[in-house]
């Protein structure tokens, strides 16, 4: 429902602050540790959650996030599974958003339009695929439609603004803006930098903008958060299961502290002297 | 988006009119790239469009094939093989002799003069077999370019020669052991680069595979070799072969040979895919005979995938067809039939490599040795009055020490 989206992002707007987003890919490090995660993401300070799905060949993804998804992979993680993931979340929680996050190719083998409506049906509220730009959306953005489920596009430091409308065009929920021209999880974020592409973005489209890629600490958070309408941070956390699992630690405990670390410094970031 | 169910057997009245406007055969093609690219790849098109029709971009490009790629290549006819086989005449279009010794040479000959007209200073590329590697770093030096090819590490093994040529051009080869480590991976890591260093790289794809425009740019410059077929058989039979025959993994050479003959429907384009350890092994790179259609590298093509849309590994002898899609074009023309794609195994292409070998004194690329498997059944099928054209995309040195290896021998 795109309108889980609005109100959350309406709400947080009579807060005064950002919304802090966290990534996690569905089935990573095994699917119970993924949903109990997934499930203790909102008290953690979660307002919208992006869930990955897996993808045998992520060519936007740097090492983190393709190590997270050839976790999942390995354990058997499937779209179905990954829907069927968030319909358990959905059961307990009607007003956390989720954004489901991957590449194109599982969804030509499911079909497109049947996707739209078992991704509504499951509980997702919008879909971010990496690998399709405007210029080949169009059936998707059709399907998504029918369905209620908002199309989140990608804006970038390469989109100037003779491209802008383009890529806002049939954009809905929120504009996500990539900080860096690059893979995830490799260069850092510059706020000062962001910020005029925020305005921008936000301009060309009457959206909220989520500023992902290369935010990692809760410092960056923050002062990312003092700018963007949304904080986005995906590579962090799954280096966090990647050492839990190599140390044999917690790995929900470990991947939850990091949550909270990060939500705190995006609640707190426009109270605390700039 | 949706995968093609039904294939689509309406043919066109002009086939070379692809791709359309879209980057598109029929249902193929396309540029499914990450935002952060796709102004790139608006620009690389709009470069395209005007170096193609610009007389002093060919006219340059023409003397380099000329007197540094050594174009012609020569069309020879193989008597000793048309022996054996006691069918179609056969004729072996030579593009291992070109300089570095395969038809990769053409491509990037090609597309390293567009890339400095549209001012980029630093190349990159991915190698399976090392072929396309090597003619990347050559043309590099020859223009004093810094060159990084993304390489499987499975391939930097089995390919050391190559490896090594590729540093003494200067190029730095940089081992890719993300994925299966071959072909699909060393692709992924080269287009990592070029979405995080997008203002002075250029990607020079070995291909006529990836997103728009590269399968319409890399066949054109490939499409020499088409060309020259058409005028050297006239030259020497007086007509057009039966057929043309090349081996097919990413699918350039075998674009570049049946492009030029694609509206003469009685020219029968028969490419031919690699098997591996056999068809009902399922261990095999044959995406159009063991594939589906489906998104991979920026376009809509023949995949090998499991049920869930992952892409699975491709497994061949051959490092260079060591890949689990093929070009869109190719695709499209196996939909609406105007072309055929066959297979060969691993120990078939061996025995071709040892046939050729011992029966004209060329040792074949392993890559060429898989259309030499199947030339007996076609130059058969032709009949003694035919003609048949095979393209020898490239020489077979670099492949002596795995021809040693499923031998037996140590060298």
């Amino acid at each position: 429902m795109r309108a889980r989206i609005e109100q959350r992002f309406a709400k947080l707007k009579g807060e005064g602050r950002a919304a802090f987003v966290p990534y996690v890919m569905a089935g990573d490090p095994d699917q119970a540790t993924a949903l109990a995660i997934l499930k203790a993401l909102p008290a953690a300070g979660a307002d919208l959650i992006e869930v990955g799905f897996p993808f045998s060949d992520p060519m936007a993804e740097g090492p983190p996030i393709q190590r997270a998804a050839q976790r999942a992979l390995k354990g058997g993680m499937t779209l179905k599974a990954t829907l069927e993931a968030i319909a358990a979340f959905r059961a307990a929680d009607q007003d956390t958003p989720i954004v489901l996050m991957g590449y194109t190719n599982p969804l030509v083998t499911w079909g497109v339009e049947a996707f739209a409506r078992d991704a509504a049906a499951a509980g997702v509220d919008g879909m971010i695929i990496v690998d399709l730009p405007p210029e080949e959306a169009e059936p998707l953005a059709d399907a998504l439609d029918a369905s209620d489920v908002a199309l989140i596009r990608l804006a970038t430091p390469t989109t100037d603004d003779r491209r802008l409308p383009v890529v806002v065009r049939r954009t809905s929920g929120f504009v996500y803006y990539v900080s860096v021209a690059g893979v995830t999880g490799v260069k850092e974020a510059d706020a000062a930098a962001v910020a005029p592409h925020v305005e921008r973005v936000r301009r060309a489209s009457g959206l909220p903008v989520a500023v992902g890629f290369g935010i990692r600490t809760p410092e960056r958070a923050s002062a990312i958060a003092r700018v963007a309408d949304a904080v986005v941070v995906g590579s962090a956390l799954v280096d966090e299961v990647a050492e839990a699992v190599d140390l044999n630690e917690d790995v929900t405990g470990r991947v939850l502290s990091k949550v909270e670390a990060l939500a705190k410094a995006v609640r707190l970031a426009r109270q605390a002297p700039i | 988006m949706n995968a093609p169910t039904s294939p689509d057997r309406g043919r066109p009245n002009d086939y070379t009119a692809y791709p359309d406007a879209h980057g598109r055969f029929g249902e193929f093609g396309g540029q499914y790239v990450p935002e952060t690219l796709m102004p790139l790849v608006h620009d690389l098109t709009a470069a395209w469009g005007a170096a193609k029709v610009d007389p002093a971009f060919l006219g340059e490009l023409s003397g380099y094939m000329t007197h540094y790629v050594g174009r012609p290549s020569p069309l020879y006819f193989a008597s000793r093989l048309t022996e054996h086989f006691g069918g179609a005449r056969i004729y072996l279009k030579r593009e291992e002799l070109n300089h570095t010794g395969s038809h990769k040479i053409n491509n990037c000959m090609g597309q390293i003069l567009l890339a400095m007209r549209m001012g980029k200073t630093r190349i990159i590329a991915e190698t399976g077999a090392g072929q396309h590697g090597v003619a990347t770093a050559t043309v590099c030096a020859r223009f004093g370019l810094p060159c990084v090819v993304y390489m499987g590490a499975v391939d930097v093994e089995r390919q050391k020669p190559n490896v090594f040529r590729m540093n003494l051009l200067g190029a730095e080869v940089r081992p890719v052991t993300s994925g299966s480590a071959t072909l699909k991976d060393a692709m992924n890591e080269a287009l990592r680069d070029w979405v995080t260093n997008v203002h002075d790289t250029y990607y020079l794809i070995g291909t006529a595979a990836g997103m728009h425009p590269y399968p319409e740019m890399v066949r054109d410059f490939q499409s020499v070799i088409g060309r020259e077929v058409r005028e050297q058989i006239v030259a020497a039979e007086g007509r057009l072969p039966d057929a043309v025959v090349a081996c097919v993994g990413g699918g350039s050479n075998a674009i570049g040979l049946f492009h030029p003959f694609l509206n003469d429907e009685g020219v029968k384009l028969i490419g031919v895919e690699a098997a591996g350890s056999g068809m009902e092994s399922g261990r095999h790179a044959a995406a159009i005979n063991g594939g589906r259609p489906g998104v991979l590298h920026g376009n809509m093509t023949y995949l090998l995938q499991d049920r869930d849309g992952q892409i699975e590994e491709a497994h061949s002898i051959s490092a260079g067809l060591d890949y689990p899609g093929i070009g869109p074009e190719h695709a499209w023309l196996h939909d609406v039939g105007r072309a055929t794609y066959l297979t060969a195994t691993d120990a078939e292409s061996l025995d071709a490599y040892m046939l050729l070998s011992k029966l004209e004194g060329i040792l074949p690329a392993i890559e060429s040795a898989h259309a030499i498997a199947r030339i007996g059944d076609i130059a058969r099928d032709v009949g003694q009055d035919g003609i048949v054209v095979l393209n020898l995309s490239g020489r077979g040195d670099k492949d002596v020490a795995t021809v040693a290896a499923h031998l037996g021998r140590t060298i």
